[in-house]
C-alpha cells in the first residue's frame, strides 16, 4: 500500500502502527439538470481512486492546486462527505460504510482544523463555549468546574490567555481565532487531526507562530496530522511525507526530502520549480518550468493521464492509458509512464 | 528617475479615529526597473499604490502630504482631468481580483478598446487589430473568438492575462501590480509572473510589484521596499535586503518563512505579537514592541531612514547591531 513500509528508517519517536488507511477512495459528484426530472448532465470525479496510509505520530502532507481533490479527500475521511466508493480504515474500522450511530462514537477521535478562522467559529458563542462544546456534549468532564478548568487549560496550551474564554470571535485577530480552532481540535483528546489549509488565510509572521504551535502540540500530545495545503513550502516544512494530487489522483508520494531532491513526476517538478524561494542568490540559478495551458476542469478531464496536455514529457501511451501508482524507488511512488 | 515618491502621507478619517495608512514614505522607480513594496496586511502597500494612481476614495481617505513626481510632474497637484489622461495611458494598474476589476457585463473586446479609444484616439478597425495583437502577446489562444466573450467565460489565470493586456495596451511607462497572482494557483502564478516579467522587459516598462510573498520578490524584484505600519522601514537592492537585512522586522520575516530548499525540518523563528493598530500607533518605532533588539531610544523617537550600505537604507536605531543574515543565529 502506498507509503506503508515496515522496514523504514524513521525517527524513533514515531510509534509504529498505521492509524489511517485510505484505499481506492472515490468521491463523485453527480450534476443533474432540472428539479422535476433529474437528468445526469455531468460527473465530477473529485477524488478518483486515492490510496495512502498514515502512521501514528506522522504528518502526511497533501498538496495540489485547485480542483485536485485534496479538500474533498479530507472531508471523505471525516465523513463530512460520504465516499462514493473505497475504504477509510481508521484504527482498524472502515468508516466509509459505518452507520451514523456507530460513527458518532468515532468522531471525537478524528478532529479538523479549518482554513478560514473567520467562518469556522460560531460568532454567537464565546471562545469558552466553542472550546468546551465537544467535551461537554461527549461528557468528557464530570461537572461545570472541570469543564472550566479544561477550557482554561486548552486555551493556555495554544498560547491564549484563559481570560479570553469570555470573549467572542470577532474580538480576536485571525491568528488568535486559528489558535481557538486548534484548541477546539485538541479538546476531544483526538490523536488524529486533519488540518485543512490552517495557515493560508494568515499573515506571514502569524503563519510561523501557528506552524510552530502545531508542531509543538504534535510532539507534546503525540498527534498524527494530515496536512492539506497548496503552499508547498509550508507543507514540506511540516510534513514527514508528501502526497501530490492532480485532478483527483495522487501522482506522487514519498518523504519530504526525496520529494525535493528527486521529484519524478513531471507535475511535481513543475510545481516545485514554480515555488519561488525567498533568496535572490538561490533564485538567480533557478529556471522555472513554465507549464503550458490551464488546469483542466474536473468536469472534462483529459483522456489517459490527466496531466498529459500540459506535460513537457508526454508520450503516446500518456494519451491513451491512465498510469497507475507504482513504487519506482524504495518508498517513492509515482503514477507516470 | 521615472517616479519619485517623497514623504507621501495618506490618511483615512473614520469615526474611530484617523488611520495613518501611509505615514510618510519615499522611494524611487527607474525606467524599466522592477521595484517591490513588500509587507503584511495593513502595512499600507496597497494604499500607497492607490495613492499614486489617485484612486483613494474621498471621503473617507485623502492624501494629506508629500509629492509623487512622475516624469517631472507632481501627481498630487494635477487636476482630475489630467490624472485621467495619465491613468491607463502612462501608469496602469493590475489588481488582485480579476473578477471584480473586470466589468462583468461588457465583453473583453469592449473593455480593451475603451482604453484605446480614450487614450490613443483609435478607430474601431485599428483598435481591434491592436487588441488581437495584445491578447496574443499575453498568451491567450484563439483571440478573435475571445474578444466577444465575457469575463466569466475565462478562468482566473486567463482573466489576469486580460488584465495585463489591458494594462499594457496603451504602452504605459509604469505598471502597478497589486498582488497580481495571490488568488491564483502556483503553476498559473509562475506563468503570469514570467509573462509580466518578459513583456515588461521587452517593452521597457517599469513595474511596482506589491505583495506579501517574499519568494516572488526574490525572484522578480531589482529593488525592495519593506513596509510596516505605514512606513518604509528598509529599502535596498534585493540581494542586500535578503543577504544582509538591516532591520529587525525584515530579519524576522525572513526567519519566519518556511523555505522549499530547507534541508530538514528546522524550527521557524516567528515574530511574536501582533501588528499595531494604525489608528493608535505607539510612540517611537512602531515595531519596537515586537522587536528583539529594542532599546530605550526605540520607544521614544521614531527612527528615520539612514544609509546602512550602498543605496541601502534602514529606519532603525539598532541597525548596526544586525550583522547576521537571515540564516545566521540571532
Amino acid at each position: 500500500m502506498a507509503g506503508f513500509s515496515p522496514a523504514e528508517n524513521r525517527q524513533t519517536k514515531k510509534q509504529d502502527g498505521v492509524i489511517l488507511e485510505v484505499r481506492n477512495l472515490k468521491k463523485h459528484f453527480f450534476l443533474t439538470s432540472s428539479i422535476i426530472v433529474q437528468k445526469l448532465v455531468g460527473l465530477i470525479k473529485a477524488v478518483d481512486g486515492v490510496s495512502f496510509s498514515i502512521r501514528r505520530g506522522e504528518t502526511l502532507g497533501l498538496v495540489g492546486e485547485s480542483g485536485c481533490g485534496k479538500t474533498t479527500t479530507g472531508r471523505c475521511i471525516l465523513q463530512l462527505d460520504r465516499p462514493t466508493s473505497g475504504e477509510v480504515i481508521f484504527e482498524g474500522k472502515n468508516l466509509a460504510q459505518m452507520p451514523g450511530a456507530e460513527l458518532r462514537l468515532v468522531r471525537p477521535k478524528i478532529q479538523v482544523i479549518f482554513q478560514d478562522p473567520f467562518s469556522s467559529l460560531n460568532p454567537r458563542m464565546t471562545i469558552g463555549q466553542i472550546v468546551g462544546e465537544g467535551p461537554s456534549v461527549f461528557r468528557l468532564v464530570k461537572n461545570r468546574r472541570e469543564l472550566k478548568e479544561r477550557v482554561a487549560n486548552l486555551l493556555s496550551v495554544v498560547g491564549l490567555n484563559p481570560s479570553m474564554g469570555s470573549r467572542y470571535p470577532h474580538e480576536l485577530s485571525g491568528g488568535q481565532r486559528q489558535r481557538v480552532g486548534i484548541a477546539r481540535a485538541v479538546s476531544m483528546e483526538a490523536r488524529f487531526i486533519i488540518c485543512d489549509e490552517p495557515v493560508s488565510a494568515l499573515d506571514v509572521s502569524i503563519q510561523a507562530q501557528i506552524i510552530n504551535l502545531l508542531e509543538e502540540l504534535q510532539e507534546r500530545l503525540g498527534l498524527t496530522y494530515l496536512f492539506i495545503a497548496h503552499d508547498l513550502s509550508v507543507v514540506r516544512h511540516i510534513s514527514d511525507r508528501v502526497a501530490v494530487m492532480y485532478l483527483g489522483k495522487i501522482v506522487e508520494i514519498t518523504d519530504r526530502q526525496e520529494l525535493y531532491d528527486n521529484p519524478l513526476h513531471p507535475y511535481t517538478r513543475a510545481l516545485l520549480s514554480a515555488v519561488p524561494i525567498p533568496d535572490p542568490a538561490v533564485e538567480i540559478n533557478r529556471a522555472p518550468i513554465i507549464l503550458k495551458g490551464e488546469i483542466p476542469s474536473p468536469l472534462n478531464p483529459p483522456a489517459g493521464c490527466a496531466f498529459h496536455p500540459r506535460c513537457f514529457d508526454a508520450r503516446d501511451e500518456c494519451r491513451r492509458e491512465v498510469p497507475e501508482l507504482r513504487e519506482i524507488q524504495p518508498n517513492h511512488w509515482v503514477s507516470c509512464w | 528617475m521615472l517616479l519619485e515618491v517623497r514623504n507621501l502621507k495618506t490618511q483615512f478619517f473614520t469615526p474611530e479615529g484617523v488611520v495613518r495608512a501611509v505615514d510618510g514614505i519615499s522611494f524611487d522607480v527607474g525606467e524599466g526597473e522592477t521595484v517591490a513594496l513588500v509587507g503584511e496586511s495593513g502595512c499600507g502597500k496597497s494604499v500607497s499604490a492607490l495613492s499614486i494612481m489617485r484612486l483613494i476614495p474621498d471621503p473617507p481617505g485623502r492624501i494629506v502630504g508629500g509629492q509623487i513626481t512622475f516624469r517631472g510632474q507632481d501627481l498630487c497637484q494635477v487636476d482630475m482631468e489630467t490624472m485621467r489622461r495619465i491613468r491607463g495611458k502612462e501608469i496602469a494598474m493590475v489588481f488582485q481580483e480579476p473578477m471584480t476589476s473586470l466589468n462583468p457585463v461588457l465583453t473583453i473586446g469592449l473593455q480593451l478598446t475603451e482604453a484605446l479609444e480614450m487614450h490613443l484616439n483609435m478607430r474601431a478597425m485599428e483598435a481591434q487589430k491592436r487588441c488581437l495583437e495584445f491578447l496574443r502577446l499575453v498568451g491567450i489562444p484563439d483571440p478573435q473568438r475571445r474578444l466577444s466573450q465575457y469575463p466569466h467565460q475565462f478562468s482566473g489565470g486567463m482573466r489576469q492575462r486580460v488584465m495585463i493586456a489591458m494594462a499594457l495596451i496603451c504602452e504605459p511607462r509604469l505598471i502597478l501590480a497589486d498582488e497580481p497572482t495571490t488568488a491564483l494557483d502556483v503553476t498559473i502564478q509562475a506563468q503570469i509572473l514570467e509573462l509580466l516579467k518578459n513583456t515588461c522587459r521587452r517593452l521597457h516598462v517599469a513595474i511596482i510589484i506589491i505583495t506579501h510573498n517574499l519568494g516572488v520578490v526574490a525572484r522578480y524584484a531589482d529593488r525592495v521596499n519593506v513596509m510596516y505600519a505605514g512606513k518604509i522601514i528598509e529599502s535596498g537592492f534585493s540581494r542586500d535586503i535578503y543577504g544582509t537585512p538591516k532591520h529587525p522586522y525584515t530579519l524576522g520575516l525572513l526567519r519566519s518563512v518556511p523555505r522549499l530548499d530547507q534541508p530538514r525540518k528546522a524550527k521557524l523563528d516567528p515574530i511574536e505579537g501582533q501588528p499595531p493598530d494604525l489608528a493608535d500607533l505607539p510612540p517611537g518605532c512602531s515595531f519596537g514592541v515586537r522587536c528583539k533588539y529594542a532599546e530605550e531610544k526605540c520607544a521614544q523617537e521614531v527612527p528615520s531612514l539612514r544609509e546602512v550600505g550602498e543605496r541601502h537604507w534602514s529606519a532603525c536605531w539598532v541597525a548596526d547591531r544586525l550583522n547576521k543574515g537571515a540564516r545566521g543565529k540571532p
